[in-house]
Order: structure tokens, then C-alpha cells, then sequence
């Protein structure tokens, strides 16, 4: 392996890493917080995918695109929390397991009837269309930086408001004692609709920013919410910090995976890589509860 | 817990499976009958999926545990069949072995190897509890899904066909008729052991660790071999389910193995219900035909059969199985009010 064939493949791996990481920060916080299992998670990816798709098919505004689709995937999952997921959170995983199970058949095959069979394209603008040359004889994809970018800037700024506003306490408090802070006059059901939005809206986003380099199809949410249950769980469940270690470990490992092995032995390897370290610390690398 | 050891069979606890096996016995006759070979195809998938949910419901109604990795041990099964088969139609030694198209060998085989791969996943999975035994065996399966995928001899993402005719010792069993009694049989004896695994003292300490692991650990009883034990006894049957998948439909797939399918195994124990050994038996009829007659209806059937399933969840908590308990219940309130 070349040095800059070395240096690509860890920025691929640390970008993949990155919306990994957008991925699973709702998907742990929900856990952490509301202890509930959302594997319709991934459908809110797809949600956002499409509905950037669809933006900048209609419009012809990637700009517009990149902003409607955290917004329609929080809506849906504002709609998904208060219909339905709600009536859930005290009852047993199963029962989560199973009507999350049922929600993504259902949105899977709602957005198929809406769309059909054929994958859409996202076509890049101009500007993030090219290559940036960051080290000599290097060329790397201008928007695979800018996804590093914004990722790393949702993910400060996720840190700040979790850790520096009131905000962020009550969703701290909710998750280290959701009587207590009940009792103490923290409205628990508005923080969790809201922190159930937002993990949509980022979910969303992360889906519209994979648009470009995947194809937007009904399913595409599916493999993503495997890897972010993985982050989840090496991360330790309701860890925002652990969630963003594990996340960049997933997919460092998983890039240089498919890059040295064959590509079905790559996808194994980060199963692996979990395995290993739920041997060793069965509560994940952060446990976030005791 | 309201019952103790030793647990006599009641002939009303009895019934409703013997019903169901009675049922499903008389498919061929009636599908000779009306001259439809294709509803015995049916019933071979509805036994043999019945297999597979009753194996997941030991670990799952009895156990506490939510596997999301059965598929994947299903699949196992069905590659150890689909892949004796190969080397015993492309003559190739397996190491310093003849491949086989005899159940009678690769059945015992089957069990074993998904019982190994159960034992495996069951080790690391185990050593974590609730949530995350769930994301973890969903991991899993994945893993084996993708070690199907990578086993490029035996077809890769294309599956395997199997070539060669199966038997069982003597008997030429790739009749379909004679396959689906040899299902048959399967199922009832699948029944049969997990009742009595159930019932037996074993079956108290699974069933008392799931409900107070605590208070199970204050009396003596270590609830991880337990859960171990039964993880691979659940690994293992799953295993057979899905070697006479292979072996009946001549063929074996990664796609059988994905961790949708996961889903649909545990969607079927609920849909029958996970308190009673049969439920799951009766949940996997459902499912299958259901599944048959949506799809003939519009090729959209998921969104119904999606939103059916989270309706389930929303109304019906014990599934089928206690659905005339629940009816009986809803009159007495009635009677008692009015």
C-alpha cells in the first residue's frame, strides 16, 4: 500500500467514520435516554435521502437539498414519536423490536410506492463536484472533505449542547433518572420528542450527504443501521463521546477491511472487531450507566 | 412462579399442537384431492418455518432472550447440507471425507455445526443481557450472512443448487409428498423436546432466570450456562429447520441468512404467541399464509403486512395462542359491568 493510497483510504475511512457517527448519535441517545430501540432509525436515513433527492430534482438547488432533508426526516420522526414509538418506551424490547420491525416494512414499501423501483441520482454542484490535491499526487473528492467537515462541526456542536447548555442538562438529567427529573420540573416527554427529532434530523442529514456517493434506493437504510447498532453497542449504549470513538473505529476498520481483504471476508471484519472487544468489555468502550 | 416441578402434561395443553400437526398431516390428501400439488409446497415452507419459530421461541418465550441471529443459524444448516451435497455431486472430497446427499448424515451434521456456530455467538452474547444481546446477535447475524457471501465456491451472493438427489439412509425422500411427511415428523419431535425441555427442571431455571435473574442467581442457579445451554439446543433445531429448507427447495441462499429474516422468525413466534411451545408453530402458518395471500393480491403486500405486524404489537400482546383467552376475558368484563 502506497503512502497515498494509505492516506485516502484513512480519510475515506475517517468520512464513513464521520456519518457513522451522525448516524448513531440519535440512535444512542434514544437508547441511552428513552432506553428504546429504534431500528426504524435507519428509515429515517432513507427519509432524508429521498426527500434531498426529490428537493433537488424538483428545485435544482443542492443547497436547498442539503437543507430539506434533516428537516423532513425530523418531521417524520416527530410524527413516528408521537403516533406511535411513544406508547412504546416503557414496554419490553420485544415489543420495540417488533413494531420498529413492522414501521420499516411499511416505510420501506410507502416510499417505493411514492418513488418505484429505480434508484435516483444526486447530482453535486460544481464547486463540491472536484478534487482537492492535499498532499502532492493526491487528489482527494471535494465533498468527501466537506462531509468530514460537517461532521465534525454537528459533532462539536452536538458536545456543546449536551455539556454546556440547559438544554443538554435536561437531556442528561432525563437520562440518568428520568423520575428524578421529572420531579423536578424537567417537561420529560417534550425533551424527548425533541431529542427524537433531532436524532432524525441528523440521521436525515446523514443520508442526503451519502445521496451523492451512493445511490438513493428503498433499502439503503437498512445496512447503515446494522453498522450504527455496532458503533452503538462498541461505543456503550447512551455514550455520545463512546458513540463518536466507536463510530471512527467502524470506519477506519471497515474501509481498510474491504480494501485488503475481498469485500464479503471485509464486511465480516467489523463484526469481528466487535466481537473482540464486547469479550473484554461486554457494556461497550464508554459504558454510559455504571 | 405460579407452577412447580414436575409438571404433568394436561390433554388440554395437549391439543391444540395435536390439532395443528393433524391439520397440517391432512394437507396432501387434500391437496391430491383437489388436484393442487402446489399446496403441499406451502405446507412444507409453513412445517418448516414452524420448525425454526419453535426453536427461537425456547430461547425467546422461555428464555427472555431476543436472538436476532437465527436466521444466520438457519442458514448454517443449510449450507452444511447444500455444501455435502455439492462435494457429493462434483465427486471432491470434503478433507478426507466423501460429500453426501444423505439426511441421514448431513441432518445430524447440520445440527451440530449451527449448534457450534450458536454455541459461539451464544459465548460473547450471553456476557451482555437485554438491549444489547439483541444488537449484538443482529451483529452476528450479519456476520455469518457475509461469511455466506464469501464462500465463493459454493456460489457466493448467487446461493447453491443442489444437484444431486436427496435420501434419508435408504429412503429417496425428493418426493415431495414423502419430504413433507419427513418435515412432519421434524416438527412434531421439535415439539415434543421443547415441551419437555420446558417442563423439565432445566426448563424452570431458563424460564426463572427470565423472569428474576436476581432472585434465580440468590438460589443457585447460574442463569448464563442456562442461557447457553438453550441458546445452542435452540441454535441447533433452527439449524435442521433450515438444513430441510436446503434440502427441500434443492437449493441455499445468503438470502435466507439476512437479518430481515431474523425479524420474520421472531415476528412469527409473537404472531402465535411466545407463552405457549405451539404459538410459534401456529404464528409461522400464519405468517406464511398471509404472506402467500397478500402478495397475491398486490406486490405492495409489505406496507399492509408492515403495518399488520405493528398492529399486533399495538392490540394483541399474548398472539394468537391467547386469543380465545383474551375474547373470554373481554366478555367477562363486559358481563361484569353490564
Amino acid at each position: 500500500m502506497t503512502p497515498s493510497l494509505l492516506i485516502e483510504q484513512t480519510l475515506n475511512g475517517v468520512q464513513f467514520g464521520i456519518m457513522l457517527f451522525l448516524m448513531s448519535a440519535g440512535l444512542t441517545l434514544v437508547f441511552g435516554i428513552m432506553n428504546f430501540i429504534n431500528l426504524a432509525h435507519g428509515s429515517l436515513y432513507m427519509i432524508g435521502a429521498f426527500a434531498g433527492a426529490a428537493t433537488q430534482a424538483a428545485t435544482g438547488s443542492f443547497a436547498l437539498a442539503i437543507v430539506a432533508a434533516p428537516i423532513a426526516a425530523a418531521l417524520a420522526g416527530l410524527v413516528l414519536e408521537s403516533a406511535l414509538l411513544r406508547r412504546f418506551y416503557g414496554r419490553d424490547h420485544l415489543d420495540q423490536v417488533l413494531v420498529t420491525f413492522g414501521t420499516i416494512l411499511a416505510l420501506n414499501e410507502a416510499t417505493r410506492i411514492l418513488f418505484g423501483l429505480t434508484p435516483l441520482r444526486m447530482d453535486l454542484p460544481s464547486a463540491l463536484a472536484g478534487h482537492v490535491e492535499i498532499i502532492p499526487g493526491a487528489p482527494y473528492p471535494t465533498f468527501r472533505l466537506a462531509i468530514l467537515a460537517v461532521g465534525l462541526l454537528v459533532a462539536a456542536s452536538l458536545y456543546v449542547i449536551i455539556m454546556r447548555t440547559r438544554l443538554g442538562m435536561w437531556v442528561r438529567a432525563g437520562a440518568s433518572d428520568r423520575q428524578i427529573a421529572s420531579a423536578m420540573g424537567v417537561n420529560v416527554p417534550l425533551v424527548f420528542a425533541a431529542l427524537f427529532a433531532t436524532g432524525a434530523a441528523l440521521a436525515g442529514l446523514a443520508g442526503v450527504m451519502a445521496a451523492p456517493i451512493l445511490s438513493v434506493q428503498v433499502g439503503m437504510g437498512e445496512p447503515i443501521l446494522i453498522l450504527a447498532l455496532v458503533v452503538t453497542v462498541i461505543g456503550g449504549i447512551g455514550s455520545i463521546r463512546g458513540a463518536f470513538v466507536a463510530a471512527l473505529l467502524v470506519g477506519v476498520v471497515d474501509t481498510f477491511a474491504r480494501v485488503l481483504l475481498t469485500p464479503a471476508l471485509g464486511g465480516m471484519a467489523i463484526f469481528m472487531t466487535m466481537a473482540a472487544i464486547l469479550a473484554f468489555r461486554p457494556k461497550g468502550l464508554f459504558p454510559a450507566h455504571g | 412462579m405460579a407452577d412447580n416441578p414436575p409438571h404433568p402434561v394436561r390433554w388440554r395443553d395437549a391439543l391444540p399442537p395435536a390439532i395443528l400437526i393433524a391439520t397440517l398431516a391432512a394437507t396432501p390428501l387434500v391437496a391430491t384431492a383437489i388436484g393442487d400439488p402446489f399446496l403441499v409446497k406451502v405446507a412444507t415452507r409453513v412445517v418448516i418455518f414452524s420448525i425454526a419459530a419453535v426453536a427461537l421461541n425456547f430461547v425467546l418465550g422461555f428464555g427472555g432472550l431476543v436472538s436476532l441471529c437465527h436466521a444466520g443459524l438457519f442458514g448454517v444448516g443449510g449450507y452444511v447440507v447444500g455444501v455435502l451435497a455439492w462435494h457429493d455431486f462434483n465427486a471432491e472430497p470434503v478433507w478426507i471425507f466423501h460429500g453426501t446427499s444423505n439426511l441421514a448424515i448431513s441432518l445430524p451434521l447440520a445440527a451440530m455445526t449451527s449448534g457450534l456456530a450458536a454455541a459461539a455467538v451464544g459465548a460473547i452474547s450471553l456476557r451482555t443481557s437485554g438491549p444489547y444481546f439483541l444488537m449484538i446477535t443482529l451483529a452476528f447475524n450479519q456476520m455469518l450472512y457475509y461469511g455466506a457471501i464469501a464462500l465463493q465456491k459454493y456460489g457466493g451472493e448467487d446461493g447453491l443448487q443442489i444437484m444431486s438427489d436427496v435420501s434419508l439412509g435408504p429412503f429417496d425422500v425428493s418426493n415431495r409428498y414423502r419430504f413433507f411427511y419427513l418435515a412432519l415428523v421434524v416438527l412434531s419431535a421439535t415439539l415434543l423436546l421443547t415441551g419437555r425441555f420446558v417442563r423439565s427442571r432445566f426448563g424452570v431455571a431458563l424460564r426463572a432466570a427470565a423472569q428474576n435473574e436476581t432472585r434465580a442467581i440468590a438460589v443457585g442457579i447460574d442463569p448464563w450456562v442456562y442461557r447457553l445451554v438453550a441458546f445452542v439446543i435452540s441454535g441447533a433445531l433452527v439449524g435442521v429447520a433450515g438444513a430441510l429448507l436446503a434440502a427441500g427447495q434443492q437449493f441455499v441462499s445468503p438470502v435466507d441468512m439476512s437479518w430481515d429474516r431474523s425479524g420474520d422468525l421472531v415476528v412469527m413466534a409473537v404472531l402465535g404467541g411466545i407463552g405457549v411451545v405451539w404459538g410459534p408453530a401456529l404464528g409461522a402458518a400464519v405468517f406464511i399464509v398471509l404472506e402467500l395471500v397478500l402478495s397475491s393480491w398486490t406486490s405492495h403486500w409489505q406496507l399492509a403486512f408492515g403495518l399488520l405486524v405493528v398492529l399486533i404489537v399495538v392490540t394483541l400482546r399474548g398472539g394468537l395462542a391467547d386469543l380465545g383467552r383474551a375474547l373470554a376475558g373481554a366478555r367477562r368484563m363486559e358481563a361484569a359491568r353490564g
